[in-house]
């Protein structure tokens, strides 16, 4: 890798990366986890659940350690370890776990003891020091045709559950109530969602690593809200955001000493600096100064805005 | 039994429970106050950050400590300035600790490649702790600095606990609702930094959060349920490193965490079961409406 | 007094809902019972009462998702529960937050195909719902915002943004739990006048949980007043009247009528009955 001189010649530059099979299913995994993430990402963001997409991407480095300490592969133990907590996080707090003070201090409590089984089992198994930083942080060397194989089935099925249940999914995250009256079986889909969340989150954390993926699956959406609030543009810009992400980081980390973490994490957060600036900005503009105090939905009082 | 009694011949025990005693005062004290105002993110978003402070150190081959107390401390007024009245967004924070996340594992790699020597055991050491190591020095600091933590807190903690149930009401009556927004979070910075040295960046959350919220299911007066916040996170310092004593091959940052774990989970089944023995006492028809709480 | 109801009318209004000596428990404590009410098509009725009194309860019972202790509910004949498709619903809230990206227009979308599970196809449906939605923002007058984000509009104006999802499936019934609360007087005004020209217009029956019948009295036919002695239904002209909203209350109140014929209710008090209320301040 040492060797590797990044040209003027893009065209030349990426025929030689991709001349590496590596790169080839770093690649392939990459776009395919950057499309999934942004999706499912996009409605994480709408459904303020940023703080549980946080805790089951924490949740997944005790399942890849401890699957690594049985010998299970890391992927396997992201799956289940996610899907598990989402389910669990489901019963317990349902929608609302993360809003308020005690609910997210069980949150905060079970990722903390599940970073904490974690480090137990790197530390059982002893020969296992440097794969950790792997763990945490991701890697994408090493990613086999098997793994984008995985990958690739389980995207087409949340892609296709994301699309029959869109609608409704839409209106119980939006106004829960009102969805329910309509007809909208809201518990069922919170669940669902919960469950769609944590197979993305596996997904992601088997290319950045369980503390990164934060950057991946709320960045690219969080970077799409600002700019449209029209859905379909939204989920479309997510998805255009997040390819851009992965593909310019996996470029760069190829042609530089710097690990996958950093690239991915600030152009994901430039980009979102960017256009959360260029928002207020334009907000700024479009109204006069005047201030007035919101109660915004989570109850707390006293969260200011401009008003139109 | 014997093992307890030499327990603390050892040195190496007696600083660890030096520093892990008001290390703990310091993070139950700070919990509390973070759940009461729904900023638990905030503290999460602060410990991973220490992780990058510390590199940040390491690579530019200055103490450790340094990077964690100047960059917790940095971001924590930064996150004031940015949020809404010291109450920040969470996407931006989620955001910004991710990024700043990626920062350490650039400084993690730049360190490693420098010293060009077997480092992933410092990377462990600063994610995860190691209390069993501090020395006598670090101990007596942290201690000192933890201390200092706790009376602050005890000054600013009325007005503090007022402006976080009702910061409208307190802003009126005269209380600095954005002077006291900022301090507290420098007092979170500060704490975070010291509980890194424990339990590691990446656990400092479970032993903010798990006494808190084991606190406030208990008793319902914050005037009561923060100094036991501050009790049940050493409780729970003192069982871990006992437990991590007599039990070598757990680590001592995960004894502390399932302590404290244990102690939220015990919690939460008192407080249901009372719940429940209080519904069964009350005949229907009569006017009392039993406190529910939560979903 | 003997002549049938129906050829005084010419045409009896259909009762879309009925409530027949309902009572409903809440943790073990009655909060109303024996309310009997009956509400026809295109009829504006008003359910008021100070705080804690079950307003809200009263409106959860008739969409079916509050039981009864006692008594019946029928809603177009039917169950509650399986009426709910013909009923337009708003729940009591407060504002959207301001971080809340998704368009006025998006949201009454959702009302109309929210419920829908799939992907949307182009063609003639989809048609269909872009000009349900056009009339729909036409009809509360939303035209000027509907494309803004949610979370950047006043309250006024995210009030009839909601009006208009709800009304999105042309229901038959159209139940509001406070839609006035935390507007301003104007804003009030015209969405009580909003909503009673679109019951009378569309023949949708409108059931509104009010704090303050002041804003909406011009446009009552009907008050359902709920109190902790008991509760009183009937014509506004009957129910807003001085002896009784006094009993009701155990405080005075009075009613007065401006010569230009509009009500006034003074003195009903804002806290919940029963409690101690210490003024603040001056």
């Amino acid at each position: 890798m040492d060797d590797v001189r990044f040209s003027v010649d893009l065209v030349a530059d990426v025929v030689q990366m991709w001349s590496q099979p590596f790169m080839v299913n770093a690649f392939r995994a990459g776009t395919i986890v950057a499309v999934l993430s942004a999706l499912t990402g996009w409605l994480v963001v709408l459904r303020r659940q940023t703080f549980v997409a946080h805790t089951l991407s924490a949740v997944g480095f005790p399942g890849a350690a401890g699957a690594t300490l049985l010998g299970a592969g890391a992927l396997t133990g992201y799956f289940g370890f996610c899907l598990a907590a989402a389910v669990v996080i489901a019963l317990l707090g349902g929608r609302g776990a993360g809003r308020h003070g005690h609910e997210s201090a069980l949150v905060g409590t079970v990722q903390g003891f599940l970073l904490a089984c974690g480090f137990l089992f790197v530390a059982l198994y002893k020969g296992f020091l440097n794969g950790t930083s792997a763990l945490l942080f991701g890697s994408f060397l090493g990613i086999t045709g098997g793994q984008v194989t995985v990958l690739a089935v389980l995207a087409v099925l949340v892609l296709a559950l994301l699309a029959v249940a869109g609608r409704p999914l839409l209106f119980a995250s939006t106004d829960a109530e009102t969805a329910r009256v309509a007809g909208v079986p809201v518990r069922a889909l919170d669940l669902g969602f919960l469950l769609v969340l944590g197979a993305t989150v596996a997904a992601v954390a088997s290319i950045t690593g369980a503390l990164l993926v934060f950057a991946l699956l709320v960045l690219p959406a969080a970077t799409a809200h600002r700019i449209t609030a029209r859905p379909a543009r939204g989920l479309a810009l997510s998805v255009l955001f997040g390819l851009v992400a992965v593909w310019s980081a996996l470029t760069a980390t190829y042609y530089s000493p710097y690990p996958l973490g950093f690239w991915l994490t600030s152009i994901a957060f430039a980009g979102f600096v960017t256009a959360a600036g260029g928002r207020a900005g334009l907000d700024r503009r479009h109204r006069g100064g005047r201030l007035v105090t919101v109660f915004p939905r989570d109850g707390l009082p006293g969260s200011r805005r401009t008003a139109p | 039994m014997s093992a307890l009694a030499t327990m603390f011949s050892h040195a190496y025990l007696r600083e660890a429970f030096l520093a892990g005693t008001f290390v703990a005062l310091a993070a139950g004290l700070v919990g509390y106050l973070l759940v009461l105002r729904a900023q638990v993110f905030t503290a999460d978003a602060l410990s991973h950050v220490s992780f990058t402070g510390a590199f940040a150190a390491l690579a530019l081959g200055l103490d450790l400590r340094v990077g964690l107390f100047a960059t917790t401390v940095l971001v924590g007024l930064g996150m004031a300035a940015a949020g809404r009245r010291a109450k920040p967004d969470d996407v931006v924070i989620g955001g910004a600790f991710a990024w700043v996340l990626g920062l350490g594992v650039l400084l993690l790699t730049l360190y490693t490649t420098r010293r060009s020597a077997g480092n992933g055991a410092a990377s462990v050491t600063v994610l995860f702790g190691s209390v069993f190591g501090i020395g006598h020095g670090r101990a007596v600091a942290a201690a000192a600095i933890g201390l200092g933590v706790c009376l602050l807190l005890a000054i600013v903690a009325r007005p503090l606990i007022f402006a976080s149930l009702d910061e409208t009401v307190a802003a009126v009556r005269g209380v600095p609702v954005r002077l006291l927004g900022f301090g507290f979070l420098a007092l979170t910075a500060v704490a975070a930094a010291e509980a890194t040295q424990v339990v590691g960046s990446l656990l400092i959350l479970g032993l903010v959060a798990a006494p808190a919220g084991a606190a406030a299911r208990l008793v319902g007066n914050p005037y009561r349920a923060l100094p036991l916040s501050g009790a049940l996170a050493v409780l729970s310092v003192w069982a871990g490193l006992t437990i991590a004593y007599l039990v070598p091959v757990l680590p001592p940052s995960f004894a502390i965490l399932a302590v404290a774990t244990g102690l939220l989970v015990a919690a939460l089944l008192t407080g249901r079961l009372r719940r429940r023995s209080r519904r069964r006492s009350l005949a229907p028809g009569t006017d009392r409406v039993p406190a529910v709480r939560g979903g | 007094m003997t002549a049938d109801p129906a050829a005084h009318f010419g045409r009896l209004p259909a009762t879309v809902i009925e409530v027949r000596d309902a009572a409903v428990e809440l943790g073990g404590r009655r909060v109303w019972h024996d309310v009997r009410v009956d509400v026809a098509a295109g009829e504006f009725a008003a359910i008021l009462g100070p705080n804690g009194v079950g307003k809200s309860t009263l409106l959860k019972a008739m969409l079916g998702l509050q039981p009864l202790a006692a008594g019946q509910i029928r809603v177009l004949a039917t169950s509650p529960a399986r009426a709910r498709r013909a009923i337009g619903y708003l729940p009591q809230r407060r504002s959207f937050d301001a971080s809340t990206r998704i368009r006025g227009v998006d949201l009454i979308r959702l009302g109309v195909d929210g419920h829908r599970w799939g992907l949307p196809l182009p063609g003639r449906p989809a048609r269909q719902r872009k000009q349900r939605i056009a009339e729909l923002v036409e009809l509360v007058g939303a035209g000027r915002y509907a494309h803004r984000p949610v979370g950047t509009l006043s309250g006024g104006e995210q009030q009839r943004i909601l009006i208009a999802q709800a009304l999105a499936r042309r229901p038959r019934i159209l139940l509001l739990d406070e839609p006035l609360d935390s507007l301003d007087l104007p804003n009030q005004a015209a969405i009580a006048a909003l909503v009673g020209r679109i019951g009378r217009d569309q023949g949708v029956a409108v059931v509104m949980v009010a704090h303050d019948v002041n804003p909406i009295v011009a446009h009552l036919d009907r008050v359902v007043y709920l109190g902790p002695a008991g509760s009183v239904v009937g014509a506004p002209e009957q129910v807003l009247d001085s002896a009784s909203l006094t009993a009701l209350y155990g405080t005075p109140v009075e009613v007065l009528r401006t010569a230009g014929g509009r009500t006034v209710v003074v003195g009903v008090p804002d806290s919940p009955v029963g409690h101690d209320h210490q003024p603040v301040g001056g």
